[in-house]
């Protein structure tokens, strides 16, 4: 395996994460809701995943913990925002501080155990293509999963009529709501669907990325996936580039410390967070770039009027 | 919602008629069937909001084939009434029949099965989505813009409403938006079309062709029931008009044989008041002046102001007409110096340049500004009424904030009752309530209280009666032209072409972000007025593509936000 390839099967391990939790947290913000608690989420999911692999010996059944705990989380979220109103961004932090919180406190008895790893599928004839067969068609489940869940809303939010009501009731919820779309419904499914899937990025982090619980191991991720939802300005492809492009950037600084390049290490680590400041300004210069996918109603909360 | 209070003050009780006018010619069966030739019939509806009783024992017949108007003021529970038929609200008591048969509407998905479709006062649009997504969303089946669309222009071209189906609502005038409303309700072809308030946002050319497509619907046999409180166009286009007062049916007529004065009656339960004044002679003094004044867009669908000039003399009342969204915010902003401008020889305000001083300094020359929108903007909705008067008078009445930069608020309550005195500001009896508590009537009586009790030499206002019930619309332009006669510059700026006539000495129109020349009021109809709004005296150019020929349609009006965007 020459040196590229090798470096390319692990950004894509390291950019699978961010897609997923990227992807759930645009379908949650085109709902125009915003839930900053990405971050406990995917902590959370990756504790759990790697718990209930570590106790049952399987990788799929972790999986299976990791989603239903994002979504449990995101319930928590959606029943303080949606039915009680609360200020989304007060809850959203509020959920990733408690996120981080539990998930070490459950944690702790799993610190440092050698976990299950997830198994890589080879898809036959492709796994053998030169350099991108080993890094794209040799790779586990939830890789597939990552490219999969990327087209398939990217094709629901412009193609059917579900995803048409999810950016109507993003866009103006006092319309959407004089049309009869019932909006709380609508978005907390949203951000149902956004806990599943920051539950599969932990997931992926502690049961394919790396075979172990760390505390706090998730590292910022969910805030990364955060700003490239704004970085793609809200679409899906644009997503899937901006975290390929984040998870190379991490992956180099990796490298480059390996190789001995003469930078400080935490200059090098830094990088990928350094990226995002610079892709937020660059976008939010542009204001016709900003504006034309911007759900409207994000971060807004909405009470019915009778 | 905000329960007027002074509803219950009402000194003229008016008996409530029997539910069957003598129009009617055949009564209801004995068995409590309706007739079939009723479309819908509604009966004894009764809605109440904690204390408040929206509507109370309505009852509601339309004909299949007829233009029924629902009138009455703000408040008096018509927005009620029709939400109910379109199942956004559930009434507590009372039921609906559709063709003789009773019916529950649980939700507008359900209304518009049964073939009720209806027009939003405030469009249920989303700006960023195009037009055959905004009407896909009501359409059962499928998300299929192709065939949709082709549907979209048959339908169009059937009622002469063109539309470019793959066109964003952002990019259009409020007159195109109006008609994705309409075209969104025909494509189910309905039996009923309800429309709230179609017209308050439409220049007269606009609602001429809208009332065509409405006979034309009619002839065809669906039922309009068509909320307004233009009366002399109820007059013109409806047949029998239903009268609500306080929640309450108080009238049934023939539309047709009642006057404008008869109607507005009716709906106030007595005489409204004629307001008085005649036209003004102005002195020399221009107290505001406007030279050449040109202001960038403010973000993508601003408009920006070009060439603007305008004089307003001591003693004369200047209104500016326009359909809304053509520049008028903006121009206020740059009056009221909520946005300062490049030169400050731009803005004068009783002959003191003043286009870069902030708002407090030009308040302080003696000037006055009310702007649009009441809550949030004129008034904090939370505040209290004397906590609100500190707001515009901190910084232009010394006596405001007293000794040490302490507020002295006996005094800011003593001039909060001296202004609710004065101008009929109804509370339900409380000195202080919060301006959120009051109606929008009363609240609009008190921002522009406000700034008369000051005396100021010039004021100018934005929307004076936007949304204000004929009571307190009538107290308010009374007291803009008393100002005017006692020596004030007053310059209103007014969607509303009936008040514009009521009220102003001259008249200039905005379209896309251009004034028309100041011309006397004596000299125009409403016929010249909509042809400037629809920017007859625009002198940029017209770029917008695969626009309709402007002499077949003066209302295909873009606005200049995506040009003005990209040349800011």
């Amino acid at each position: 395996m020459s040196l590229v390839e090798a470096a390319l099967v692990t950004i894509v391990a390291a950019s699978t994460p961010l897609l997923l939790a990227a992807i759930g947290e645009l379908v949650v913000e085109r709902s125009g809701v915003l839930n900053l608690g990405v971050e406990g989420m995917m902590v959370m999911g990756a504790v759990a995943g790697f718990a209930a692999a570590y106790t049952v010996g399987s990788a799929t059944l972790g999986i299976v913990a990791a989603v239903v705990t994002g979504i449990a989380m995101s319930l928590l979220f959606a029943f303080l925002t949606q039915i009680l109103a609360a200020n989304q961004v007060a809850t959203g932090l509020a959920l990733t501080l408690f996120g981080l919180g539990l998930s070490g406190l459950v944690g702790e008895p799993f610190t440092g155990l050698p976990g299950v790893k997830l198994e890589r599928i080879e898809i036959p004839l492709l796994s053998d293509l030169p350099i991108v067969g080993s890094a794209f068609f040799a790779q586990d489940v939830l890789v597939y999963a990552s490219f999969i869940l990327t087209i398939a809303t990217a094709f629901v939010l412009s193609r059917t009529k579900t995803g048409l009501v999810i950016r109507a009731v993003g866009i103006n919820h006092h319309s959407a709501h004089a049309l009869g779309y019932k909006v709380i419904a609508v978005r907390c499914a949203c951000i149902a669907f956004g806990g599943a899937c920051a539950g599969l990025a932990g997931a992926h982090l502690s049961l394919a990325y790396t075979t172990q619980w760390i505390e706090s191991m998730t590292a910022g991720r969910g805030w990364i996936a955060l700003a490239l939802v704004v970085f793609a300005t809200w679409v899906p492809g644009r997503v899937l580039v901006g975290a390929y492009l984040f998870g190379a950037v991490w992956i180099m600084g990796l490298y480059a410390q390996g190789l001995g390049a003469g930078i400080p290490p935490q200059l090098l680590s830094s990088l990928p967070y350094l990226a995002t400041i610079v892709a937020l300004v660059l976008i939010s210069g542009d204001r016709i770039l900003a504006k034309a996918n911007t759900p409207a109603c994000l971060g807004q909360a909405f009470v019915p009027d009778r | 919602m905000i329960s007027d209070d002074s509803d219950s003050q009402a000194s003229n009780s008016t008996p409530k008629p029997s539910p069957e006018p003598g129009l009617e010619s055949a009564p209801p069966a004995a068995d409590g069937e309706a007739p079939p030739d009723y479309l819908l019939e509604a009966n004894g509806i009764t809605k109440t909001f904690g204390d408040f009783t929206a509507n109370d024992d309505v009852s509601l017949r339309l004909r299949k084939g007829e233009i029924h108007a629902l009138l009455g003021e703000n408040g008096a529970g018509k927005s009620t009434l029709v939400k109910i038929i379109y199942g956004s609200l559930q009434p507590d008591a009372g039921s609906l029949h559709w063709r003789g048969k009773q019916v529950r509407v649980p939700s507008p998905a359900v209304a518009r099965d049964l073939g009720i479709g209806m027009v939003f006062q405030h469009f249920s649009l989303f700006d960023a989505l195009t037009v055959v997504e905004n009407i896909a969303l009501v359409m059962t089946g499928r998300f299929d813009p192709e065939s949709l669309s082709g549907r979209i222009e048959q339908v169009s071209a059937q009622y002469g409403l063109s539309l470019d189906p793959f066109a964003r609502v952002a990019d259009l005038s409020v007159g195109e938006r109006q008609r994705i409303e309409i075209v969104r309700c025909l494509l189910q072809s309905p039996s009923l079309l309800i429309m709230d308030e179609p017209t308050s946002v439409l220049t007269p050319q606009e609602a001429d062709r809208l009332f065509i497509t409405l006979r034309q619907l009619a002839a065809g046999g669906c039922a309009v029931l068509y909320i307004s409180h233009r009366l002399e166009e109820v007059k013109a286009l409806c047949h029998r008009a239903t009268v609500l007062r306080h929640g309450q049916v108080v009238a049934q007529v023939d539309a047709r044989r009642e006057t404008a004065a008869s109607l507005a009656r009716l709906m106030v339960g007595s005489d409204v008041h004629r307001i008085t004044g005649g036209t003004g002679s102005p002195l020399e003094e221009t107290m505001i002046a406007v030279r050449d004044l040109d202001l960038p867009a403010n973000g993508p669908f601003g408009i920006s102001l070009h060439r603007i000039s305008l004089a307003v003399r001591a003693g004369e009342v200047v209104a500016i007409a326009g359909v809304a969204g053509n520049g008028q915010s903006e121009l206020f902003e740059a009056l009221s110096g909520e946005r300062l401008v490049k030169h400050n020889e731009a803005i004068a305000l009783a002959g003191t340049d003043c286009g870069i001083d902030g708002i407090s300094a030009r308040r302080r020359l003696g000037a006055a500004f009310v702007p649009e929108e009441r809550l949030g903007h004129s008034a904090a909705p939370t505040f209290t009424l004397a906590e609100n008067m500190l707001l515009t008078r901190h910084g232009c009445d010394s006596e405001m904030v007293a000794r040490g930069g302490f507020v002295d608020q006996r005094y800011a309550q003593r001039i909060s009752e001296r202004v609710m005195q004065r101008f009929d500001v109804r509370s339900g009896g409380h000195l202080n309530p919060p301006a959120g508590a009051l109606s929008g009537g009363n609240l609009q009586k008190f921002v522009i209280g406000r700034e008369l009790d000051r005396q100021p030499k010039a004021i100018v206002i934005n929307q004076p009666t936007w949304g204000v019930d004929a009571g307190a619309a009538a107290l308010i332009r009374q007291a803009l032209i008393d100002m005017a006669r006692a020596g004030a510059a007053v310059l209103a700026i007014s969607q509303d072409l009936d008040e514009i006539f009521a009220i102003a000495d001259k008249v200039a129109v905005i379209s896309r972000g251009e004034l028309s020349a100041l011309l006397p009021i004596g000299d125009v109809d409403r016929e010249r007025i909509g042809l400037l709004m629809a920017g007859e005296h625009e002198t940029r150019p017209f770029d917008a593509p695969g626009t309709i020929d402007k002499t077949n349609d003066v209302n295909d009006m873009k606005k200049g936000s995506e040009r003005d965007a990209a040349h800011p």
